[in-house]
C-alpha cells in the first residue's frame, strides 16, 4: 500500500501513499501508523502521519535508512482491515457573529446564507486526516462542495483560541491562538488539546469521526463551568 | 536540611529548560525540541556530574543573571559565552567549560554569547523540575515541559537537588568548531526548482534573517524559484528541512518546528552539521553543499565519535 519510500534527509523515511487525498489513502496511512506504532522498532523516535503520507524518523545512532526500510517494507497491512476503535466525537460550536469571523465574506463569496453554511457545515459527519501542524490541531474533512474557499490572501496575526476554520475540503480547530489563514466561521469553548493530561493530552485523533452541534453564546459562557 | 536554590534576576532573551528533547509526540503536534546544540548540551552536563538526560537552562544572545538563595551550587557553562561571577562580592569573569562553587549570595550573570547563539547552563544534581510528555524540554508554543511550559521569567525561584559531590573541580579546552558549509541531502521536492536556482542555493551565501529562533532559521539571498508548485499536501516536516514558500526566501525547521507544513522541502540539513548551523547568528552568512546520504550517516558517525572524545575527556 506504500507507494514509494524515500529518506528526508538522513534520519527519516517518507512513505508516499499516492497524490490523491481521500479516506481510503488516509485510512492506509493511519492503518500504518498504528501498526508501527505498537511494532515499538527500536531506532524510531517520530511517526507524522498525514493525508497521504507517513514519516518516520528515527536515531541515526540506532538505525539507518536503508536498513529501516528493509523493516518498513516487510509490513503486511490488507486493504481490509478496519480501524480499530473509532470515535465519534461532540463538539460543540457557537457561530454568534463575534466568534464566526469570516461569515459576512464567506456569505457573499459563497452566495449563501449565513443559516445555509451553518446548516451545510454542521450536517456532516467528518473525518479526522491528521493531527498536528501546533500541539492537538486537527484536520477535519470533507466538508460541503458548496462550501470549499481558499484559505485567506493575508494571514490573520492572531487567530482566538478555539477557532474553527475551513479551507479547501478541510474544517480544523485552532488549539492555541496562532497565526494562521483560515476562514474563521465559529468556536468550541471544549478543550481541544490538554497539555496536563499526559494519557490522552488530544480530544481528537487521526482515525476518529467529528460531530459539530451548535450552541447559543450563553451555553458558551457557562460552557466550563457545568464541568 | 537548607535547600539549594537560585533566583533568577533578570530573565535573558530566550532562557528555557532543556534536555535531550521528546520522542513520539510529533502526531499529535508536539515538535521533538530539546537543547538545540546537543554536544554542547552533553558537555555541560557531563562537567557537572550529571547524567546525560538532566534538564539544564539553554539561553539565547543574553542569558539569565542568577543569584544563589541558599545552599551551594556547583555549575558550569558551554558555549561561546561572556559571563561574570560574583563570589564572596567579588566580581571576576567566568570561563567556560569549566565548573565553579558558589555559596549563597553570589550571582552568575551571563552576559552574552559571542558570535553564536545558544549557550547551556548546568548545575551539578540538576533541577528540581518535573517531566511533561516524557522530557524536561520546554516547548513554548504548546505550553509543554518544565516550569509549565514557559521560558524563565524574572524572580521565579528553581531547587536544585542535593549535591552529592561537594566541589567538583572540573575543566576542558574546547573550542566550538566552525564549518566552512552546511551540508545538505535532497529534499523530497527538490525536483520543483528551476537549475539556476539549485546552483544559487548550492553556490551563493545565504544570509541568516532576525526573524530566526527555536522554531525556524529564516535566510535571505537569491531568491529560489519554484517551477511547479508553491504549495503541497500539508505532510510531516522534520529538524533540518529547508523549505521555500512562494516568496522564494528558505526557511530552515529547527527544534521546535511545527510538525506539519505545506511548503515544497528543496533540501534538509544533515544531522551532523545541525548543532554548527543553529549556532549561527543573524547577520552571519551560511553557504550549502550538496552530498549524498552515505556521506551523510558517515559523517554522523564522525561527528558522534568526537563528541564522545571531548565527553571522555572530561
Amino acid at each position: 500500500m506504500i507507494k514509494n519510500i524515500s529518506n528526508l534527509g538522513d534520519a527519516s523515511l517518507y512513505c508516499n501513499f499516492g497524490d490523491e487525498i481521500n479516506q481510503r489513502i488516509n485510512t492506509n496511512v493511519i492503518k500504518y501508523f498504528k501498526n508501527i506504532q505498537k511494532k515499538k522498532i527500536k531506532g524510531i523516535n517520530n511517526l507524522t502521519p498525514s493525508y497521504n503520507k507517513l514519516i518516520i524518523s528515527f536515531d541515526l545512532s540506532l538505525i539507518n535508512f536503508e536498513d529501516l526500510k528493509k523493516k518498513i517494507e516487510d509490513i503486511n497491512i490488507s486493504d481490509e482491515d478496519e480501524i480499530k476503535n473509532q470515535k465519534i466525537i461532540k463538539i460543540p460550536i457557537c457561530c454568534d457573529d463575534e466568534f464566526a469571523l469570516d461569515i459576512d465574506r464567506l456569505s457573499l463569496k459563497l452566495n449563501l446564507s449565513k443559516e445555509d453554511i451553518f446548516k451545510k457545515y454542521l450536517d456532516i459527519e467528518y473525518f479526522c486526516y491528521m493531527t498536528g501542524f501546533v500541539a492537538g490541531m486537527p484536520f477535519l474533512g470533507d466538508i460541503d462542495n458548496k462550501l470549499r474557499l481558499e484559505r485567506l490572501k493575508t494571514p490573520r496575526v492572531n487567530v482566538p483560541k478555539g477557532s474553527i476554520g475551513i479551507t479547501e475540503q478541510f474544517a480544523n480547530i485552532y488549539t492555541f491562538e496562532s497565526p494562521g489563514g483560515w476562514n474563521i466561521i465559529g468556536n468550541t469553548p471544549l478543550k481541544i488539546f490538554d497539555q496536563k493530561n499526559e494519557i490522552k493530552p488530544t480530544l481528537i485523533n487521526p482515525g476518529d469521526k467529528v460531530l459539530f452541534y451548535q450552541i447559543s453564546k450563553k451555553e458558551y459562557l457557562k460552557f466550563n463551568d457545568k464541568k | 536540611m537548607t535547600k539549594n536554590k537560585i533566583i533568577v534576576l533578570r530573565e535573558g532573551i530566550n532562557s528555557t529548560f532543556q534536555d535531550l528533547g521528546r520522542n513520539n509526540f510529533y502526531h499529535i503536534g508536539l515538535p521533538f525540541s530539546g537543547a538545540m546544540d546537543k554536544r554542547n548540551y552533553l558537555i555541560a552536563n557531563k562537567l557537572v556530574g550529571n547524567q546525560y538526560n538532566e534538564a539544564v537552562i539553554e539561553f539565547a544572545y543574553q542569558g539569565p543573571l542568577l543569584k544563589i538563595e541558599e545552599g551551594n551550587i556547583n555549575f558550569a557553562i558551554s558555549g561561546d559565552v561572556k559571563f561574570n561571577i560574583k563570589k564572596d562580592d567579588k566580581l571576576f569573569n567566568g570561563q567556560c567549560y569549566k565548573t565553579y562553587f558558589l555559596s549563597k549570595n553570589d550571582e552568575i550573570d551571563i552576559i552574552s554569547t559571542n558570535k553564536s547563539v545558544y549557550g547551556y547552563f548546568a548545575v551539578s544534581g540538576g533541577f528540581e523540575l518535573n517531566k511533561n510528555f516524557g522530557s524536561f524540554s520546554t516547548t513554548v508554543r504548546a505550553n509543554v515541559g518544565s516550569n509549565n511550559g514557559n521560558k524563565l521569567s524574572k524572580n521565579e525561584k528553581f531547587l536544585i537537588k542535593d549535591i552529592i559531590n561537594k566541589n567538583i573541580s572540573k575543566n576542558i579546552q574546547y573550542i566550538n568548531s566552525k564549518v566552512e558549509y552546511i551540508r545538505i541531502l535532497k529534499g523530497t521536492n527538490f525536483d520543483y526548482f528551476s537549475d539556476n536556482s539549485i546552483n544559487d542555493l548550492t553556490s551563493k551565501k545565504f544570509i541568516v534573517s532576525k526573524l530566526s529562533d527555536r522554531m525556524g532559521m529564516r535566510l535571505q539571498g537569491s531568491k529560489i524559484k519554484n517551477m511547479k508548485e508553491t504549495n503541497i499536501r500539508s505532510e510531516g516536516l522534520v529538524k533540518g528541512v529547508i523549505q521555500v514558500p512562494a516568496d522564494g526566501d528558505p526557511i530552515i525547521m529547527l527544534s521546535d518546528h511545527g510538525t506539519i507544513g505545506g511548503y515544497p522541502k528543496i533540501a534538509v540539513v544533515i544531522s551532523a552539521d545541525y548543532d554548527r548551523l543553529i549556532q549561527t547568528p543573524p547577520g552571519n552568512t551560511i553557504k550549502f553543499k550538496l552530498i549524498e546520504l552515505k556521506e551523510a550517516e558517515n559523517l554522523y558517525k564522525l561527528y558522534q565519535m568526537e563528541t564522545e572524545n571531548i565527553l571522555n575527556q572530561i
